[in-house]
This record gives structure tokens, C-alpha cells and sequence, in this order.
């Protein structure tokens, strides 16, 4: 009896948990739909296109020193823990190709996206979230203004584009951490042949794969936290929650369309 | 749509077609009703209070007049026209000849109090710069504010803000202007400032006024009449002098009648409190000690 009801249980929270999940998926969707379809109207009046200066400030240019002091470290630690294994077999030198792979395809873009939810996702959900509770959004909606043309498009489209060029930053930062280990710690044929090494190996379609995945990691960011923002319930507590959850959901989802784009990559061999 | 009224009131004028009616409205969160079979007329240029206890359903009701909500049965019609049937586009249009003043005052934070005065002027007209500026001055001298414009909400006061909060909503002249408990959490002297604001809107510019309130001074200040809502129900709409009867009067042994007199005198004691005392403090521990 107490079996069935224990398993029954588990069947309803699994259930509950999909469900959830589903209509998060859903609502992430529908808030995606309504943004691109106001987004024209958005950029075609000067006070949106204000407002998406605005928001690019924000997210972008306050976020480049962050994401330039995590990068350039991320291309030091890669060069200090490559150099040791590669070191028996004579290969020191492929860190600059390992480097240039590793930074541009995939840890310039996942790097930064979760830096840039932590830091503008997270207060864009704060942001959205108080003005839930101080009835903001509901008075947009009483003067006739769509909340979504006026709050959501101008933070998505920053966040999207800012995404995109803080990753190109990031990129460099990783090569130029990488390097200057080299220049610094290791041997100097190893410094002299590395822009040549990376120059080689890199194809368009390294840097491009890249970004492509910046600006999907970036509407994910962004459609996560004004989404969490504008379902805030119950005061200061829903805001602290919503604000937590964006750094989570956003994360979780940045590496699973990570993992999604590299087998997508993997089988076109892009 | 000649209908004539369908609320109990006694001396509104029956002829006039209402500016809002709600007809039998049902509104339920998760099964609950948190209004029921709802019916009220609002003429034109009248002050109506709707008031009752917390949780009463009175900011439901007033959402459902501004077309934040939709009731599972009735309807609300606003201007003669029945919010349930509009499309987005047509219900905006609509939004545009009613203000809302909101229980915070909802100022935009990120605006001065003159940026979002002039915002639905900015938005929905094609007036230039200047127009507007001068708009802006006269709305805000409206509500004895002038010298705030450039002032962010976050600098003024709680009465500021929902002074502020009546300028925007008045700036592009509205028909029916909406009140959500305009004197909550003012002191005296602020909540009888805005009484006198929502009395000289609707006395000089001929606005309807629909105000939500459980502040029972400044209800009897301005209202022409007054809905008493219980528990989801309406329980009396009347002139405000059948209230002011009812409360300067002696309990009469009936129920509805002695229940709006207690909220209205905010007595201790009466039928509201009675019934959250229906069963008694040692039936319960008994109940609790026999469920063990």
C-alpha cells in the first residue's frame, strides 16, 4: 500500500517536474514570438532605439573588464596545464592550435555567457521582477504600452548583440593569456611560432561556429531573465528568487545548446 | 442596450446609460469565487467607492473594469463596450480614455516625474516636444507638483509618488479615471490632499471616478455612492447618505445591515468578527487533540 503510494508519488513528481519544464519551454517561446514580432516597432520609434543604447551600455560595456580578467586567465591556465603533457612527445608548441580551438569554438562564447548571466542576466531579472511588484508593468499596460515592445525587445537585442562582441573580445583575451604565458614561463620557440600555429589551424568557421553559439547564448540569457523577471510574485522574496533562477536556468541551458550546437557542428563537419 | 439599471441603488439617474456596468461577473482563483454574481452601473461623472475588508475582491473588481482580468461568467462593459469582445488593438484604444491611479503610484523608476507625465503623451500623440512640455507643467501643477518635475521617484515622497501617479494618469484627459486605495499608507493630512484632488477632478473636469478603499474618512469625503463587497458578494449599493445612515445609527438585528455598520464604524465588535469566531478556542483544541 505505503510501496504504491511512495511510487505513485514519484510517478506524479516526475510528472509534475516534465510538466513544468514543458510549459516553461512553452512560455519561453511564446515571450520569444512576441518579441521578435514587436521588435520593428520597437526600433523604429527613437525612443527604443534609445532605450536599446541604453541596455547595450548595461549589459555590454559595463561587463568587458569582467569578461576580459576571466579570459585572459582562462588562456593562462590552458597554456600552464597543456605544456606539462605535451612536453615528452615535443608538441609544447601545439598550445597555441589547442588554445586558438578551445578559446574560439567553445570557451570564449560559454565563458562569457556565464559571466554575462551572472552579471546582466541576473539583473535583468531584478529589474523586471521589482517593477512587477511596484506595478510598473502594469501600468505600461494601463497607459496602453506593450511591456514586451518596451522592456523586453531593447534588453534581448543588447543582450544578443553584446553577446556577440564581447565573445570576439573574449576570444582574443584567451589567445593573448595564452601567449603571454608562453612569452613568460615556457620556451621561446614556443612564444615566437604561436600567432603563425594559430593563424594556421583557425578557419573561418572556427571563429564563426563560435559566435553563432554567442548569439544563441545570448537570447537564451536574455529571454530567461526577463521571463523570470516578469513572473515574479510576492514582493522582495520572488525577486531574490527570480534573480537566483536566471543564473541557473541560464547556465543549464547554455551548456545543454552548447553540447546541442557542437553535435549539430560535429556531424556537418563545420 | 437601453437596459435600465440593474443595481439596487436608489436615486441614480436610471435614464443615463452607465459609463461601466458590470453584469453578473464571476471571477474564480483556483475553484474559489473570489466575485460573485457581481452587478454595478457607474454613470457618468459620479464618484463611486467600492469598499470592504481585505480580501474582499475589491482590487479584483476594479482589475476587471481596467481589462487586467476576465471573469469566467459576465461581463464588464466600459464605455459601452464589452471588454470580454476586444482585441488587444481596440481594448488599447479603450485604455487610452481611462486613467489609473495605482496603489504605489507606479511611476517608472527609471524616468523623472515630468518623463512619465509625458510618456503616454509622448506614446499615443503626435504633439511636439514643446506641446508637451507645457502639457507636462499643467498636469503636474494639477496635482501641486510643478517643482518635482525633474526629480526622480525614488526621491519623493509616498504622497508625491501617487500625486505624480494622478498626473500621468490625467494626461491625455481621460473619461473614467480608476483609484486603487488612493490614501493607503498616507498620513492624514497627504490622504485628505488627495481626496480633494480626486473631488476636483471629478467636479471641474466632469470625470467619473471609480475609487477602491478601505479608508472609511476618505470614502465618506468623496463619494456620491458607495458599494459595500463581502466576501466576494455585493452586499449594498447606495447613496453615500444611506451609508452615513447606517453607520450614525443603532444596530438593527440585521445581519448585512449590522455587518456593513461594524466596517464602517471599524467596531471590534459584530457580525464580521463574529463569524471568524464561529467555532470557539476549546472546541478547536479538542478537535485537535481527538485528530491525534
Amino acid at each position: 500500500m505505503s510501496d504504491h503510494a511512495a511510487q505513485r508519488n514519484f510517478v506524479e513528481a516526475v510528472g509534475a517536474r516534465v510538466l513544468g519544464g514543458v510549459c516553461y519551454l512553452g512560455g519561453i517561446t511564446i515571450l520569444l514570438g512576441r518579441a521578435v514580432s514587436v521588435s520593428r516597432a520597437t526600433l523604429a520609434r527613437s525612443s527604443g532605439r534609445d532605450a536599446l543604447i541604453v541596455q547595450m551600455v548595461r549589459v555590454g560595456v559595463r561587463s568587458v573588464g569582467i569578461v576580459c580578467l576571466v579570459q585572459i586567465f582562462i588562456g593562462v591556465i590552458l597554456a600552464l596545464q597543456l605544456a606539462p603533457p605535451l612536453e615528452p612527445w615535443g608538441q609544447v608548441e601545439m598550445i597555441a592550435n589547442i588554445i586558438g580551438i578551445a578559446g574560439f569554438r567553445m570557451l570564449g562564447p560559454i565563458l562569457t555567457a556565464v559571466v554575462l548571466s551572472g552579471f546582466a542576466g541576473a539583473s535583468i531579472a531584478a529589474e523586471l521582477g521589482t517593477m512587477v511588484v511596484a506595478e510598473e508593468i502594469e501600468a505600461l499596460q494601463a497607459h496602453a504600452l506593450n511591456p514586451v515592445r518596451f522592456l523586453i525587445v531593447p534588453r534581448l537585442l543588447a543582450t544578443f548583440v553584446m553577446m556577440i562582441l564581447l565573445t570576439i573580445i573574449a576570444n582574443w583575451m584567451i589567445a593573448i593569456g595564452g601567449y603571454v604565458t608562453a612569452l613568460a614561463v615556457l620556451d621561446p620557440e614556443v612564444s615566437e611560432g604561436y600567432w603563425s600555429l594559430m593563424r594556421d589551424q583557425l578557419r573561418l568557421r572556427d571563429f564563426a561556429s563560435g559566435l553563432i553559439m554567442a548569439g544563441v547564448f545570448g537570447v537564451l540569457i536574455s529571454l530567461i531573465a526577463c521571463y523570470e523577471g516578469l513572473r515574479v510574485r510576492g514582493g522582495a522574496e520572488g525577486v531574490g528568487k527570480a534573480t537566483t533562477m536566471t543564473v541557473v536556468y541560464s547556465i543549464v541551458s547554455i551548456v545543454l545548446a552548447a553540447g546541442v550546437f557542437t553535435a549539430i557542428f560535429y556531424v556537418f563537419g563545420f | 442596450m437601453t437596459q435600465t439599471d440593474t443595481d439596487n441603488s436608489t436615486n441614480a439617474p436610471i435614464s443615463v446609460k452607465p459609463v461601466i456596468r458590470v453584469v453578473d461577473l464571476v471571477k474564480r482563483f483556483s475553484g474559489r469565487a473570489v466575485l460573485d454574481g457581481i452587478n454595478l452601473a457607474v454613470h457618468k461623472g459620479e464618484t463611486i467607492v467600492i469598499m470592504g475588508g481585505s480580501g474582499c475582491g475589491k482590487s479584483t473588481l476594479l482589475r476587471h473594469m481596467i481589462g487586467s482580468l476576465f471573469p469566467e461568467e459576465g461581463r464588464v462593459e466600459l464605455l459601452g463596450r464589452n471588454l470580454n469582445e476586444l482585441d488587444e488593438p481596440d481594448l488599447n484604444a479603450l485604455r487610452l480614455r481611462f486613467g489609473i491611479l495605482f496603489q504605489s503610484g507606479a511611476l517608472f523608476n527609471s524616468m523623472t516625474v515630468g518623463e512619465n507625465v509625458a510618456l503616454p503623451l509622448r506614446e499615443h500623440t503626435n504633439l511636439d516636444e514643446q506641446t508637451i512640455d507645457i502639457m507636462v507643467t499643467i498636469k503636474l501643477e494639477q496635482v501641486g507638483l510643478r517643482e518635482a518635475a525633474d526629480l526622480m521617484p525614488a526621491e519623493i515622497s509616498g504622497g508625491m509618488k501617487k500625486r505624480a501617479g494622478l498626473a500621468r494618469a490625467i494626461a491625455l484627459d481621460p473619461e473614467i479615471l480608476f483609484y486603487d486605495e488612493p490614501s493607503a499608507g498616507l498620513d492624514p493630512v497627504t490622504s485628505a490632499e488627495i481626496d480633494q484632488l480626486v473631488m476636483d477632478l471629478s467636479g471641474k473636469l466632469g470625470v467619473t471616478s471609480v475609487v477602491v478603499t478601505h479608508e472609511m474618512d476618505s470614502a465618506f469625503r468623496i463619494a456620491d455612492r458607495m458599494a459595500m463587497l463581502d466576501r466576494g458578494k455585493m452586499i449594498k449599493i447606495a447613496p453615500r447618505s444611506e451609508f452615513e445612515a447606517i453607520r450614525d445609527g443603532q444596530a438593527t438585528g440585521d445581519e448585512g445591515t449590522d455587518l456593513i455598520r461594524q466596517f464602517l464604524r471599524g467596531d471590534s465588535e459584530g457580525p464580521i468578527t463574529a463569524r471568524r469566531l464561529s467555532t470557539g478556542y476549546e472546541e478547536d483544541i479538542l478537535e485537535a487533540a481527538w485528530e491525534e
